[in-house]
């Protein structure tokens, strides 16, 4: 009996502890171990950082090459004094781990196709999908010709040789909160991953097309090439472009030729379905965010207050936690810093230095193309060009899926680049095709290289200098110096395209539909100190028609921010920081201003009921802004979205395949002319046909019955109604930021959406003692324990800015402003 | 006295254990079976004092933390543990993880050191 009990006790104990070191299933999630999870010791409470936390400390690595002084102030901003480069970015990489290690390598997983090493085989579709797309293999080739500059190569290593400093001092119960909630641990990190971190970047701002040229070539095949070009246009009439228009553009350099059977081999209905859907499984392909984008501009002295050039950038991508953005200060015998980097890459990615300052938005060019290649057979060893079989690489992805066997698959790479979709991986868009993904930001580059030099740039010549490196994406690199330039470029590699090449899925059989060329770089579009007195860009279009090279689909440019931007600049003088915030934080909606006048021309209010009278009193009586509590701002887009379902819903819900949504503009600026008549017609209707008119007044009816229950459950104010959140790059939703009191939106300079917007904000003045402003929605630590996660979210909701401390060597320690001190020395 | 000690014993070990932490979370076990191995006891008082000691740690730990933290952390992960918006309820159920391994190992280790007397007297025959 004795021995019963024995075992009963011991079973009993080790069952519990078992199922408390146990991650069990909950759906497609699992719990963490909750006993190692719980334990105040080991497991999450490690985590919960003192609110008054000492962030003092003297670290000491033999790799160091002299002495670093970290100031650190009560933002947790880091300022770092290095005597070289080398240890400048070690110091980086060892504070970017420090505050941002999870993320940093998350982030990294994903763009590698290793998500499923963390999460199981729930990734197992976005892993081959960045695998396909080739992204490691860009990463490779990017590092391969950065490495040729000895001093590139230099600064990469020492980022890791930083972070890596970071991790091995880890102790266990010191790594970061998401792995032990997942349940794993961090790995080295590697001069390798910066450059798949920039492919992520990539990927996220030129990427788009993985889904758009499928979508658009299913528009082009169901609409037909006529009503196709008439539903998406390319003219934008109300465009105002990044170069003013009428500035003269050199003759082209390079000039590309339609092939001779284009019209119906690539303009025709070709819409053959190789597979049925029901043959594979579908799921969602990773699609860069449509809005990603982004507002900069730059003031010369001759329009400012101070007589000093003022440059702005707020970047607009997904709002998340920990943030994209590290705000810090790098300073070295040769160059002093200030500005957003990116944990995951060396250097400053947007900000100023002791003479110059510099942003970036997104170009929003098509450097990515969709052939349709033909393989000899299943083994997709040989395949068809101008005849010919010609030998594709064959590379070997294995993905280790957490929990699971591995997945072994063989990618073959073409002329063109990876096979992206095929037989084995399909997205239903693609209708079993099997296409090969053509994309700049898998060639040999050095990109990198443009941010180490801006951050030493001196003046506009080194600016020039510095982004000549830039390939993709493709970006408006704008600027302005205290020597008092300033200037924008569109700057990248750009393929010389014909006419709506790569527009559609191209042939990819046939040499005479691959890329002819590349636009000479010296035919970038740019400009230097016009005569307007600024330089803006909000990534529309960045020249009119006269601009000798196609630059894409206009689908990929939006029109309306563009246009309020260089509309207030232009009636602006002696500008101050202060109205530049309150520029960058403005929520007027010109789209809305356009819009609503010919709305309520065709409303006639006779035979309205008293709630379509109530809703439509709203919009009329709106400032057309998209404040926090504007009611009009919810009445308007309500009944907008109900009006572009109304007229073109009906024809888009025929096709079997998804079609993208027509912009905005399309219809607008149609409505405008007077030529809105076109699918205006309901064609579930019979023996009726519906002009813009009746399209008006259903919107209406239909938006006002959608008004009717949002007031009810107290939506009806813009901020409540879009409800602006942070979402942690987990979605957990108890880390997320919910339910912000924010204005904007899209086509507002404020570009806040639900979960998309500026996530930094920046005004410098180039003064003779540099002023500069800054705010992002988050906080300089990425752990969910500590004070600093979410620390700027609130402010910048409200749309105020920090002063930037923008130290000096000789007055830093002594500054008011600094709290805690790091000290950096190898022995 | 036998309680207390025990009580007392159970918790400094557990802390021991829990400051080599490239050990498993759970190597306290080991300490609180051989505490009840050595304090004589009921069963029922082993288990209580193992169930105590690990529970007062872990609460006690959880809750210093928890304040100088002041709650931010516990408020995000009480509702992802499904325990809706209370800290108070984390440290606890923090403290009755730790307790409940903890007692279960006295227990055990109680039924031990029965068990070794038994097989001593069998021998002693």
């Amino acid at each position: 009996m004795r021995f019963v009990y024995l075992s009963l006790s011991l079973f009993c104990t080790i069952a519990l502890i078992w199922a408390l070191n146990t991650r069990w299933s909950t759906g497609t999630t699992k719990t963490p171990r909750l006993g190692y999870f719980l334990s105040p010791q080991q497991g999450f409470w490690q985590n919960a950082e003192s609110a008054s936390a000492d962030f003092n400390a003297q670290i000491k690595s033999p790799e160091l090459k002299g002495k670093v002084d970290v100031y650190v102030d009560g933002r947790l901003v880091p300022h770092v004094f290095a005597e070289n480069d080398f240890d400048a970015y070690f110091v980086q990489g060892f504070l970017h781990a420090k505050f941002r290690l999870w993320q940093m390598e998350f982030q990294t997983h994903v763009a590698a196709g290793r998500l499923s090493e963390v999460i199981g085989k729930e990734g197992l579709n976005t892993d081959r999908f960045f695998r396909r797309l080739g992204m490691v293999y860009g990463a490779e080739q990017a590092m391969a010709a950065t490495d040729m500059d000895s001093a590139m190569k230099n600064s990469v290593n020492a980022y890791a040789a930083g972070v890596n400093a970071y991790i091995h001092s880890l102790q266990p119960e010191n790594i970061p909160f998401e792995y032990k909630l997942l349940d794993y641990e961090p790995e080295n990190w590697t001069p390798l991953k910066t450059y798949l971190f920039l492919m992520f970047m990539s990927f996220d701002l030129s990427g788009r097309d993985v889904n758009t040229d499928l979508q658009m070539t299913n528009a082009k095949n169901y609409f037909g090439w006529d009503n196709f070009k008439q539903l998406y246009p390319n003219v934008q009439d109300s465009l105002d472009p990044i170069i003013p228009r009428g500035t003269a553009f050199a003759k082209a350099g390079f000039k590309p030729q339609t092939p001779a059977d284009a019209a119906q081999r690539y303009f025709g209905r070709n819409d053959t379905i190789v597979q049925k859907a029901s043959a594979y499984q579908p799921f969602a392909v990773p699609t860069p965010d449509a809005g990603n984008g982004s507002n900069n501009w730059a003031v010369s002295g001759s329009k400012t207050k101070s007589k000093s050039p003022i440059l702005c950038n707020d970047p607009h991508l997904g709002l998340n936690l920990p943030s994209l953005w590290f705000e810090m200060q790098i300073s070295t015998p040769s160059h002093n810093t200030y500005g957003a980097s990116f944990p995951g890459a060396p250097a400053v990615v947007i900000g100023f230095n002791d003479s110059i300052a510099w942003g970036v938005t997104n170009a929003g060019r098509d450097v990515m193309d969709l052939y349709n290649v033909r393989f000899k057979d299943e083994l997709k060893k040989e395949y068809l060009m101008n005849g010919n079989w010609i030998l594709s690489e064959q590379r070997q992805e294995v993905i280790q899926v957490r929990d699971g066997a591995n997945l072994s698959e063989v990618v073959p790479i073409t002329q063109y680049g990876p096979v992206l979709y095929d037989n084995e991986f399909n997205n239903p868009d693609a209708r079993g095709l099997t296409l090969a993904v053509k994309w700049t930001a898998n060639t040999p580059n050095s990109g990198i290289k443009a941010f180490y030099l801006l951050n030493r740039a001196k003046n506009y010549d080194d600016y020039a200098t510095a982004i000549r490196n830039w390939t993709c994406p493709g970006q408006n690199f704008v600027f302005a110096s205290k020597s008092g330039d300033i200037a924008i470029k569109q700057q990248g590699t750009f393929v010389a395209k014909w006419k709506n090449q790569g527009d559609f899925i191209m042939p990819g059989t046939d040499s005479v539909y691959q890329w002819q060329g590349m636009i000479p770089m010296d035919e970038n579009p740019m400009i230097k100190n016009p005569a307007r007195g600024f330089v803006s860009s909000a990534n529309q279009k960045p020249t009119d028609s006269t601009y000798p090279y196609y630059l894409g689909s206009a689908h990929h440019f939006p029109l309306y921010r563009g246009i309020v931007i260089n509309k207030k600049l232009t009636a602006m003088n002696d500008i101050t920081p202060d109205d530049m915030k309150k520029m960058q934080t403005n929520n007027y909606n010109v789209f809305a201003e356009m819009a609503r006048p010919v709305l309520l021309k065709y409303i006639d209010k006779n035979g309205l009921t008293p709630n379509e009278k109530k809703y439509l009193a709203l919009l009329e009586t709106w400032n057309l802004k998209g404040d926090p509590q504007e009611k009009g701002a919810t009445v308007f887009r309500c009944i907008w979205d109900s009006l572009e379902t109304a007229v073109w819903g009906d024809e888009m819900a025929g096709s079997k395949f998804k079609l993208p949504e027509p912009d905005s503009y399309s219809l607008l600026e149609r409505m405008l002319k007077g030529t809105a008549d076109l699918m205006a017609d309901d064609i579930t209707t019979k023996g009726k046909t519906e002009t813009i008119q009746d399209d008006v007044i259903t919107a209406l009816r239909k938006a006002c019955k959608a008004l009717v229950l949002l007031e009810q459950s107290d939506q009806l104010e813009w901020a409540k109604n879009k409800d602006t959140y942070i979402q942690h790059l987990l979605k957990i939703p108890a880390l997320n930021r919910l339910h912000l009191p924010i204005g904007g939106g899209e086509d507002m300079i404020n570009a806040s959406k639900s979960n998309h917007g500026p996530g930094w904000r920046m005004v410098v003045q180039l003064s003779a003692e540099t002023e500069a402003y800054c705010i992002y929605p988050g906080g300089q630590s990425g752990n969910p324990g500590s004070i600093y996660y979410d620390t700027f979210v609130n402010s910048w909701a409200e749309g105020t800015y920090y002063k930037a401390l923008f130290l000096k060597k000789e007055s830093a320690a002594s500054n008011d402003q600094v709290k805690w001190h790091i000290t950096f020395a190898n022995n | 006295m036998k309680f207390l000690v025990s009580v007392l014993l159970t918790a400094y070990l557990g802390y021991v254990m829990g400051v080599y932490t490239h050990l498993p979370w759970w190597s306290f076990a080991i300490t609180s079976a051989l505490v009840a191995l050595s304090v004589k006891q009921s069963p029922f008082s082993s288990f209580i004092a193992g169930f105590l000691g690990m529970f007062l740690l872990w609460f006690m730990l959880a809750l210093i933390k928890d304040t100088a933290n002041q709650h931010i952390l516990s408020q995000r992960v009480a509702p992802l543990l499904k325990m809706g918006s209370s800290s108070m309820l984390l440290v606890f159920v923090t403290g009755l993880v730790g307790g409940l391994v903890s007692g279960f190992a006295a227990i055990f280790g109680y039924q031990l050191s029965k068990s070794a007397k038994a097989i001593l007297s069998i021998n002693l025959e």
